[in-house]
């Protein structure tokens, strides 16, 4: 790899111990994928939950956190991706008081080294939505693919270790989606279905996903005649990188790479493969439980907007949730500040629901939690969630909105 | 006993040997294993019950969880871990992760599809430096 001065100082440790860590992480990366050289970044974006930190990651981020101030600090803007714990309501999600500790001592190293705690993977929504052509060190899946997709920014899938590494030197190894060249379609897909709610466009990622099947291709989809928001572009491309790790899509006349076929792929190499709707059936009946007692019904992953939020509220008013059944709606800092100020967190919550902000269901020790409260049938409308939570002991059941807290509300899978 | 080199993209971490446990399933650490027990959980992985603890293991490619970057180290850390990783292709976040726990993996066999030119019982020596994957069979 070709690096410029300032880029060789920090690897000499001229610029301190975590920015020579950091070049040094970057530079085996960057060789084993080829990047010439590196890219200027201007936002990072950081997984770091302690459950797959463990104390290993916390130590080493401690470590990075005792370094001199001048040493430190990030180099650009960094912010959070959800947490693993919600300090106001972990005794009741009977999560420990070791994991409390843990996450706390997370969040000391974090804030010594300047990142900002926002706790979310809806960043796109909320904080600050990355431009057309910006160069990112982004972390989660479901915020790389979306800024990707949806914006028309740049970022690889970057881990914990390489989006600190970004933080604190400002680039990263230019490969992957940073090069224009493996932006192209290298499969297409023509829907012959429409998607209805956020579980339906969450189902239609996950198959594209899983059919597509590799960082190294990218998908352009043809044939969706709405036009779908940003909550549907959300859970659809969340499913498409769970289910396939793929982390850009392009839907024709849609993403602003793609206004048509022809702009992102030569229409004549690419055959097209059709989605059905027995495709679709099919994706759902393998998340059935018709009839069967639901213990949790979980909204999460992606965190909710503002206006699923308002959604949830508008569905559990004047309703109350099965006294065998929970009810979990997860959301961010910032969306929930907002949602309580709108009152729908007070609607959501008198109705028996339980509101969690700045962590996500599955990377709050979901196995602990689940064993800790007997919980095994899981309802969720998001399809990424079905896909990793079975890992974690449960069995789940994929519906739309309107069907899971239908669900909440009589106990089991209606 | 028979020995076959195989060629595959320079890869990150130190040279290890080991006995290889094959799948060409695909593999996330967040959504396929128990990592308390070192043994792959998700009902649906086809290596599920199995244990992965110092094998050489060899899948087709890595899926979503960027967690998965952490998770090697944490495990590494516990010597719960597998002692290397192949796959036909991997995404960034397994690699990442690889180069934090400073565990041997490495992608882009030359030969072709490495989880039908590696069988699972194979000894394995694996050469990231190198880019170099040596195969011993009875």
């Amino acid at each position: 790899m070709q690096l410029n001065k300032e880029e060789q100082s920090m690897l000499a440790g001229e610029y301190g111990e975590p920015r020579r860590w950091a070049m040094e992480h970057m530079l085996q990366v960057g060789r084993f994928f080829d990047a010439p050289d590196y890219v200027e970044v201007t936002q990072a974006h950081i997984m770091a939950d302690t459950e797959s930190l463990g104390e290993a990651g916390v130590v080493f981020l401690e470590d990075m956190a005792a370094a001199p101030l001048v040493d430190r600090l990030v180099r650009i803007p960094m912010i959070t991706d959800p947490r693993g714990i919600d300090f106001c309501h972990y005794k009741r999600l009977k999560q420990t008081d070791l994991m409390a500790s843990l996450e706390q001592r997370t969040i000391d190293a974090f804030e010594a080294l300047g990142i900002v705690m926002t706790n979310t993977c809806i960043n796109y929504q909320t904080i600050m939505p990355p431009v057309r052509g910006e160069h990112l060190a982004f972390g989660d899946t479901g915020v790389v693919i979306y800024c990707n997709s949806v914006l028309g920014a740049h970022s690889n899938f970057e881990g914990g270790p390489s989006s600190l590494a970004a933080g604190l030197t400002g680039r990263t190894p230019r490969y992957g989606l940073h090069l224009e060249q493996n932006r192209r379609a290298t499969k297409r897909f023509n829907v012959e279905w429409q998607p209805q709610s956020l579980s339906d466009w969450g189902a239609l990622g996950g198959i594209i996903g899983a059919r597509t099947g590799s960082y190294w291709d990218v998908p352009v989809i043809d044939g969706i005649e709405s036009q779908p928001g940003s909550d549907e572009l959300k859970h659809f491309g969340a499913a498409m990188a769970s289910y396939g790790s793929v982390p850009l899509f392009h839907l024709v006349g849609i993403t602003p790479e793609a206004p048509t076929l022809d702009s992102v792929s030569d229409p004549k190499a690419l055959v097209a493969e059709l989605v059905t709707e027995a495709d679709v059936d099919a994706f759902f009946d393998r998340y059935g439980g018709k009839g069967d007692k639901v213990d949790v019904v979980v909204f999460s992953a992606p965190q909710l907007s503002l206006l699923e939020m308002q959604s949830l509220a508008n569905l559990l008013d004047d309703k109350k949730i099965h006294h065998d059944t929970s009810l979990l709606a997860v959301t961010s800092p910032a969306v929930a500040a907002d949602a309580r100020r709108a009152g729908f967190v007070e609607r959501i919550e008198s109705s028996g629901g339980l509101v969690l902000e700045g962590m996500c269901f599955y990377q709050s020790y979901a196995r602990e939690m689940g064993e800790a409260n007997g919980w095994k049938r899981l309802m969720t409308n998001s399809a990424k969630l079905t896909n990793i939570i079975g890992g974690y002991g449960y069995q789940p059941t994929l519906s739309n909105m309107e069907n899971c807290v239908a669900s909440a509300i009589a106990g089991e899978v209606v | 006993m028979a020995t076959i080199e195989l060629r595959c993209h320079i890869g990150v971490g130190p040279e290890v040997s080991g006995e290889a446990l094959v799948t060409d399933d695909n593999f996330s650490a967040r959504y396929d294993l128990d990592r308390i027990a070192g043994i792959f959980s998700r009902p649906q992985h086809k290596l599920a019950g199995q244990s992965y603890v110092d094998k050489i293991m060899v899948f087709n490619t890595a899926k979503g969880g960027v967690a998965s970057a952490w998770m090697l180290h944490e495990m590494a850390s516990r010597n719960i871990a597998p002692k290397a990783i192949l796959f036909n292709s991997v995404n960034p976040i397994l690699a990442q992760g690889a180069a934090l726990a400073d565990m041997a993996m490495c992608d882009r066999f030359v030969a072709g599809d490495v989880t039908q030119l590696i069988q699972t019982g194979d000894r394995v020596t694996v050469k990231p430096e190198e880019g170099l994957v040596t195969v011993e069979r009875d």
